[in-house]
């Protein structure tokens, strides 16, 4: 074995082993230290041992981003997620014109970032004034003071992110669909099945590994809910905290309070929940074979 | 037949009514950003006049932009925008593109613990890293800097773990042997031949990094304390005021900062569709 190839793979990975080492590597390993510290602005800080941990589980605030945080994933993989699978199943059904628009149309409020959907939302919201309350007024006569951004936070936010992203999650489940054989769906026609049974049956076992991904997907960015809420409620919770979650929480506690380690546990405890959902993801999907 | 062409019809107005609840935000942005705050909420798409199709043309005006760009530096963090973005996504794609390559085809001591900690790393999440994160520029003395907004955002392991999956599906063994025996060194035979067969992916990477910084918000948010460094993303939020909204100007500012993004996407929409999917099916 010459030189050349005895370096080689270390000279290509250089540039990505130095930067993840000192930005990604280095930092993780610090946070756990740092969950055991309090810190008072950016050089003095003092051991606590677990008292970061334990004084999350008895503050309210904590509990509410939890449950607040866990109200969204559930609007997003039950409410979202359905639409985006029943839009994909439409737009591949046959004898469809301009398929390639609708694909365009409904995918392209994925490009647009939270900063700039949340400062459009938080005019689209405004009671009484705002465009949803004026439009949903005239078709079915909603009432037009009702408050998204007052009192149903979560509703808003639920209804912002349809519009994020069911398009994005549409096209997963686009790719999916092609993993239905026509064969089988054609036999069950013949065989008299309706298109219900023909989705239980025929559609959704072969659709499933991908689904499950998909979901998992939905669930990790949905418990990172962050910064559409902030920005739609003016760099607040809300109020009454009812847009608070549980990355603002580490924000306001980390950057506005000033406790680094506090934040730090909050980011651990967010690590453990997400690596936990990973894990059941991969058990009850063991044995199914990924993709094509 | 003919209730075949009946469901075809219902299935085309269902897209079609989904399309349109879609893009109405964007038209409503666009006429929003023409209006004065004064008639901002008079109307809901243009203001009612007798001009030409019932509207008021007379009643629109530039003159948010004009205070966009004149007023507020608004194209300053444009430009900022498009560096910070440009820069971090070629550097980024660079060093994930390499090292993808090097876990997948080239075998070395070394390789399966990098691959374990690349599995690892995708599984942590971003915000984990937020305070140690900040700390670590602190002490390096990079809060406020170029170097702090870009370097950190060039070792994302899901960008490796991608590359790697990429080189596996399309960089036939074979190619790289027949290469090596005419006496190509690695990195010439990486350059030579893995790299063009990496297009695809580096195309993909290349567009998704880019969105990523641009419609990043917080990092900027945490790491820069300038103003006049601010990217568009921390401009367009800035623009929403604690008593007083002024709404014309807000929405011209979210239209001219989502422009770029449509535009590419337009441009980029085939591969990056097929490379995110791709990622997800085969992953």
């Amino acid at each position: 074995m010459n030189i050349s190839r005895r370096f080689a793979p270390w000279i290509l990975l250089a540039p990505f082993l130095a930067t993840f080492a000192v930005f990604f590597v280095y930092p993780v390993f610090q946070s756990l230290l740092l969950a055991c510290r309090q810190t008072f602005g950016n050089t003095a800080s003092a051991w606590v041992g677990l008292d970061n941990f334990s004084r999350l589980a008895v503050d309210p605030m904590f509990w509410k981003a939890v449950a607040n945080t866990f109200v969204f994933t559930l609007g997003s993989v039950f409410i979202q997620l359905p639409l985006a699978l029943l839009l994909a199943i439409l737009l591949q059904s046959p004898g469809i014109r301009g398929r390639g628009f609708y694909r365009l149309a409904l995918f392209s409020p994925a490009m647009v970032g939270i900063p700039f959907s949340a400062t459009m939302f938080a005019v689209i919201f405004e009671k009484r004034t705002g465009v949803l309350n004026q439009v949903l007024h005239r078709v079915v006569g909603f009432d037009l003071d009702y408050s998204w951004l007052q009192e149903h936070v979560m509703w808003a936010l639920i209804v912002a992110a349809l519009w994020m992203y069911t398009g994005f999650n549409m096209v997963f489940f686009s790719a999916a669909l092609q993993n239905v054989r026509r064969d089988v769906a054609e036999a069950a026609i013949i065989d008299g099945a309706g298109p219900w049974n023909r989705f239980l049956h025929v559609t959704l076992p072969a659709i499933r590994p991908v689904a499950g991904f998909v979901v998992l997907l939905s669930v990790i960015g949905s418990f990172q809910l962050f910064e559409l809420p902030w920005l739609m409620l003016n760099s607040t919770a809300g109020p009454d905290n009812r847009g608070l979650t549980v990355v603002m929480y580490l924000y306001q506690v980390g950057f506005e309070t000033g406790n680094l380690g506090h934040a730090s546990a909050v980011g651990w405890v967010l690590t453990v929940i997400l690596a936990a959902l990973a894990a059941v993801q991969r058990w009850s999907a063991r044995g199914e074979e990924m993709g094509t | 037949m003919r209730g075949r062409r009946l469901q075809t019809l219902a299935v085309a107005a269902s897209l079609a009514i989904a399309s349109i609840i879609t893009l109405l935000p964007f038209v409503w942005l666009a006429c929003g950003s023409l209006k004065s705050n004064a008639i901002f909420f008079e109307s809901l798409l243009l203001p009612r006049g007798d001009g030409l199709l019932g509207i008021d043309w007379r009643a629109l005006t530039l003159d948010n932009y004009v205070r966009l760009f004149a007023d507020l530096q608004f194209g300053r963090s444009l430009v900022l925008s498009v560096f910070y973005a440009s820069l971090t996504s070629v550097l980024a794609t660079a060093s994930c593109a390499m090292g993808g390559y090097a876990l997948a085809r080239l075998p070395f001591r070394g390789s399966r613990p990098v691959t374990i900690a690349v599995l690892a790393a995708v599984l942590i999440p971003p915000p984990l890293l937020l305070a140690p994160g900040y700390q670590l520029l602190y002490h390096l003395n990079l809060l406020d800097t170029l170097s702090g907004m870009v370097l950190p955002a060039l070792a994302p392991a899901f960008g490796v773990f991608l590359f790697r999956q990429a080189a596996l599906s399309s960089v036939p063994r074979e190619l790289l042997e027949s290469a090596r025996v005419d006496g190509s060194g690695e990195l010439r035979t990486f350059l030579v031949v893995g790299l063009p067969l990496l297009r695809p992916m580096i195309g993909t990477f290349t567009v998704i990094t880019f969105l990523g910084v641009w419609n990043n918000f917080i990092t900027p948010q945490v790491v820069l304390q300038d103003p006049t460094k601010y990217p568009v993303s921390v401009a367009v939020a800035s623009l929403r005021g604690i008593y007083y909204q002024d709404y014309g100007l807000q929405m011209a500012g979210v239209a001219t900062a989502i422009v770029p993004l449509l535009i590419m996407f337009t441009l980029a929409q085939k591969d990056l569709v097929a490379g995110l999917t791709a990622g997800a099916v085969k992953g």
